[in-house]
């Protein structure tokens, strides 16, 4: 038998499709069949033809039939011989087989082109992916070569950090040490130079020495005439009184001074407190919203409680105890809280504002916002009001700081001084009426004194006329003896009167008389003025008098004014 | 005045001469008593003081002091004491002219400011230094007693001041040491100051007239000012050399040469034409802020360099405060102390020689050596030029204590400028 050998003929020239992918070649005794053979492995159309014609000749017809059989009958076709064990061909197994391997080709091809694209495709797969491969693998040179550089770049930042580091270093130990070395030459320049000044001191010390011993013994100071001190006085010895008025003196001025310095800082202070307190009001009065919604914020309330008692509290404080330290932090204290609620309110409002411009038109907000203004409008008129009673107050305050430190006291004053007011306007008005009345009782009384002197003068006559008529009618009775004519006329004056007043009284007459006091005819009008001068003790506007007394009670002068008045007019 | 030997008395309104004396020697000083009667003389090179009198021109003294030998010499201030420091300022002697008397204060300091009087004039206070250590020793002018002596905490005492209320004395150190202390009249330290340590330190020290403020000027071109309640700093003024803040008015100096129609030249020229030909009129100009001003670099390795706040001076009203940084040394910088902020800067063509605010008003008188003297009130400022031919180069001024007169003073010659005063 010869050896099969299976030879595999790679890819064939494209113009000869009928290829046989593989042949398997009889290597059988003759080496002509191998040559052959072997020559077929160059492909050509020529070669194959010469292969078709090589393979059976006439002469091996049934050798190469018997080939095929076996062949065809290994690969499980049929065998083409009839069943006979002749050496016919059965030809239609042989079509069969033909047709089975032609089919058997043509699916071979289809698989080979198929494997062919599959086998270009992966081969462009695979050029691809080397191309990705190839420039990955460039980018990744590239990028390690960057980091490289990289790191490179930060150990020199890092070693020039350093460097710089040290540099600073050494400049501040160079800078430290400059100052050690400044120091050190400053001490020891110091000590020199108290070295020389201790040689200095002795020269000068020596030459001292000289000056004073070599002393011109002439007058160092000539003067024509002593010229008497500025302030007058004469110089005083020194002695252990003066020295302490010395310094009695010298602690006076400073003790002077001082006290000008804390009496500067006191009117500063109270002013500064002044301020705060005015402070504290407007603040309170800019901050009324809050009080409105007590229940929304319990804290608020009781903060506005605090913040009046505290006004109570620290408007009586004020005036006594100003440096008292409690206070001053009450006050302090006090200020900061309620600024910081303004400030809150202040920034809430800035919120409501901006979140009415922000948002959209929400007449709510825009309402509100209307609303708003009005009431800062209102409130700020309330805050000028409330400024302006502050300040009359404060003034009033002051003045009353100056005189007098009692809040209650200040009060009364007020008050007394609107009373005082008014009284003085009164006294005034009374005075002035004072005047006049004493005025008109002026020219009455000279009035009264001219009508006294004409009553005198009337009264006498009549007396005289009278006296004729008595004497004509007692003619017969004895007269008495008369000691003087006024006293005769006074006597008969006295029982003129009586006779007078029997003949009838005028019930209109309201006056109390003096003895020397003459009357008037009843016809005429009663006022009676006394020839002695007036002595006008007292008078009563408007009274009425003590009522009419007989003629024979002889009271001291009173003085019905009004009705002299009625009666004189 | 005084010339050579001479020393003439004027009247302050008319400028007459009321008296003519004659002295030893070349004059080097002279001072009023604090009356105003007497004038003392002090002649440095043969150490003799004479004093005349205004009442009675026959009277005269002569203090010697000797071979001791004269550096300076004061008036106390009860005007009959004459405190003359000798060489070396080995001692200073009172002279008493009421009594003829001596009276020596030893080992006194040789430095800037060593005595000084309280306004009232009750009280003297001399820095003295024993042993390589400050003492300030305070006497009580009536009667020269020694009042308190105490030793202050200074490496070297420059000066000493008291405060106008007569209470506080600040004594500081020099510009190796920046430190203030401040000492109660009987001898307290209230308090100490040290702005920084080592930089140069104070170079000026002015106390408000109220007693308030102390403002002390250093080398670091800056005022602090201290408050007398706490003695603590209050502000710190600076003196940059661009001023950009736009509260602040800053006057320049501006120089304008007059122009002359060609046709007004006439041949030979009148002296007034020539006179205003090469004057040059200047006046001031607002600028706008930001405004750069000429600044000087210092000179590094020099012993007291320029630089720093070298001049203070508040105003007699307390209101405001002048200063002039070395560095910038044509500007003057007026601060106002109610607000603590600087409120106008003045800036001249030439370096500041001078400056004095008036006794009286918030009015400023500043001289840079030229012939021309400026004000400056809240008003606003004006340039003034003294007239006459040539160049009168004004190198300082004093005001009238009234404030209405000014005195200008040049190398050789001084004028007397008289200020009217409003129509109200």
């Amino acid at each position: 038998m010869g050896d099969w050998k299976t030879i595999t003929v790679p890819v064939l020239s494209p113009d000869s499709q009928n290829i046989f992918p593989y042949t398997s070649e009889r290597r059988t005794s003759p080496t002509s069949m191998n040559s052959q053979v072997l020559r077929l492995s160059l492909p050509s159309s020529k070669s194959m033809h010469s292969f078709f014609s090589a393979f059976c000749t006439e002469e091996n017809i049934e050798q190469s039939i018997s080939y095929i059989d076996r062949e065809l009958t290994t690969m499980g076709f049929p065998s083409i011989y009839a069943e006979s064990k002749g050496k016919e061909l059965d030809l239609v197994s042989m079509v069969n087989c033909m047709n089975e391997l032609l089919v058997l080709q043509h699916k071979n091809l289809r698989a080979q082109e198929e494997i062919e694209i599959q086998h270009l495709k992966l081969g462009s797969d695979m050029d691809h992916l080397q191309n990705c491969y190839t420039k990955l693998k460039e980018q990744l040179e590239l990028s390690k070569r960057e980091i490289v550089g990289l790191q490179e770049r930060d150990r020199q930042l890092q070693s020039k950090n350093r460097n710089l580091h040290q540099l600073l270093k050494n400049e501040k130990d160079e800078v430290q040490k400059l100052q050690n070395v400044i120091s050190s030459r400053a001490t020891q320049y110091n000590h020199d130079m108290k070295r020389k000044e201790r040689e200095y001191n002795k020269l000068k010390e020596r030459l001292h020495q000289l000056v004073m011993n070599k002393k011109d013994k002439k007058l160092a100071m000539e003067v024509l005439n002593c010229v008497g001190r500025a302030d007058g006085k004469r110089g005083a010895w020194r002695t252990d009184k003066t020295e302490a008025r010395n310094e009695e003196e010298m602690y006076k001025v400073l003790l002077s001074d001082y006290e000008q310095r804390q009496k500067q800082l006191l009117l500063e202070n109270t002013e500064l407190k002044k301020v705060l307190q005015q402070m504290k009001k407007d603040i309170i009065s800019l901050l009324p919203p809050q009080k409105q919604k007590p229940k929304e914020r319990s804290e608020d309330g009781l903060v506005l409680s605090d913040q009046e008692e505290d006004i109570g509290e620290l408007n009586k404080e004020n005036m006594w105890e100003l440096s008292c330290e409690t206070v001053r932090e009450q006050l302090t204290n006090s200020i900061r809280k309620q600024w910081r609620m303004l400030k809150n309110h202040v920034e809430k409002l800035d919120n409501q504002v901006s979140r009415g411009h922000s948002g959209a038109l929400n007449e709510k907000d825009v309402i509100s916002r209307e609303d708003h203004e009005l009431e800062t409008g209102k409130l700020e008129l309330e805050i000028q009001q409330c400024k302006e009673m502050i300040r009359t107050q404060q003034q009033l305050l002051q003045q009353q700081l100056t005189c007098d430190d009692d809040t209650t006291l200040l009060l009364q004053d007020c008050y007394l001084l609107e009373e005082r007011e008014r009284l003085q306007e009164e006294w005034r008005l009374f005075r002035e009426q004072k005047k006049n009345f004493e005025k008109e009782r002026k020219s009455f009384t000279e009035a009264a004194i001219r009508l006294g002197l004409e009553r005198k003068a009337f009264e006498e006559d009549r007396g005289a006329w009278l006296k004729h008529q008595f004497l004509s009618m007692t003619a017969d009775c004895k007269s008495e003896n008369v000691k003087t004519p006024s006293a005769f006329l006074r006597s008969n004056g006295l029982q003129f009167n009586w006779c007078v007043s029997l003949l009838g009284s005028d019930p209109d007459i309201r006056l109390v008389r003096s003895a020397s006091r003459q009357r008037r005819p009843p016809s005429s009008l009663s006022a009676t003025v006394s020839p002695e001068p007036c002595q006008i003790s007292q008078y009563i506007t408007q009274n009425s008098v003590a009522s009419e007394k007989p003629a024979a009670d002889y009271m001291p002068n009173l003085w019905v004014e009004s009705d002299d008045k009625e009666e004189t007019e | 005045s005084c010339v050579q030997h001479r020393l003439v008395v004027r009247d302050a309104s008319s400028l007459q001469i009321l008296q003519l004396y004659s002295c030893v020697d070349q004059i080097q000083y002279i001072e009023w008593s604090s009356d105003s009667l007497f004038i003392l003389c002090a002649m440095y090179k043969r150490g003799i003081v004479q004093v005349w009198s205004l009442e009675q021109p026959e009277w005269h003294c002569k203090i010697d002091e000797g071979s001791a030998g004269l550096v300076a010499s004061c008036w106390s201030p009860d005007g009959r004491h004459i405190l003359n420091t000798t060489e070396f300022h080995l001692r200073i002697t009172v002279w008493s002219l009421c009594t003829k008397s001596v009276s020596y204060i030893k080992y006194p300091k040789a430095c800037q400011q060593g005595v000084a009087f309280t306004k009232d004039g009750r009280y003297m206070a001399v820095a003295e230094r024993r042993d390589c250590k400050d003492f300030i020793s305070i006497f009580v002018c009536r009667n020269w007693q020694l009042l308190r002596h105490f030793d202050t905490e200074t490496q070297d005492l420059f000066g000493i001041e008291w405060a106008p209320n007569g209470c506080v004395l600040a004594a500081w150190d020099t510009c190796l040491e920046y430190k203030v202390l401040l000492y109660s009249l009987d001898g307290r330290l209230l308090s100490s100051y040290r702005a920084y340590e080592w930089p140069l330190g104070i170079k000026s020290i002015a106390w408000s007239p109220s007693s308030q403020f102390l403002a002390i000027g250093s080398f670091d071109e800056k005022v602090r000012i201290l408050n007398h309640v706490t003695w603590k700093k209050i502000t710190e003024l600076e003196h940059p050399a661009i001023i950009a803040s736009k509260k602040t008015i800053v006057y320049k100096e501006v120089e304008k040469s007059p122009t002359l129609g060609t046709e007004r030249l006439s041949f030979p020229p009148t002296r007034a034409l020539a006179s205003s030909l090469f004057s040059t009129q200047s006046k001031y100009d607002i600028c706008q802020v930001p405004v750069s001003l000429h600044y000087i670099k210092p000179v590094a390795d020099r012993a007291n360099p320029k630089v720093g706040v070298g001049m203070l001076a508040f105003s007699a009203d307390n209101c405001f405060l002048a200063t002039k940084n070395d560095n910038i040394p044509n500007a003057v910088w007026i601060w106002d102390i109610r607000k603590m902020k600087l409120a106008v800067v003045l800036e001249q063509l030439c370096t500041i020689q001078c400056f004095q605010w008036d006794p009286c008003q918030p009015r400023l008188a500043v001289c840079t050596g030229g012939s021309r003297v400026y004000l400056w009130s809240p008003a606003g400022c004006v340039v003034v030029k003294v007239p006459g031919e040539g160049d009168f180069q004004i190198m300082a001024l004093s005001w009238h204590p009234s404030g209405d007169s000014m005195l200008l003073l040049s190398k050789d010659h001084f004028c007397v400028c008289y200020l009217e005063r409003e129509e109200v």
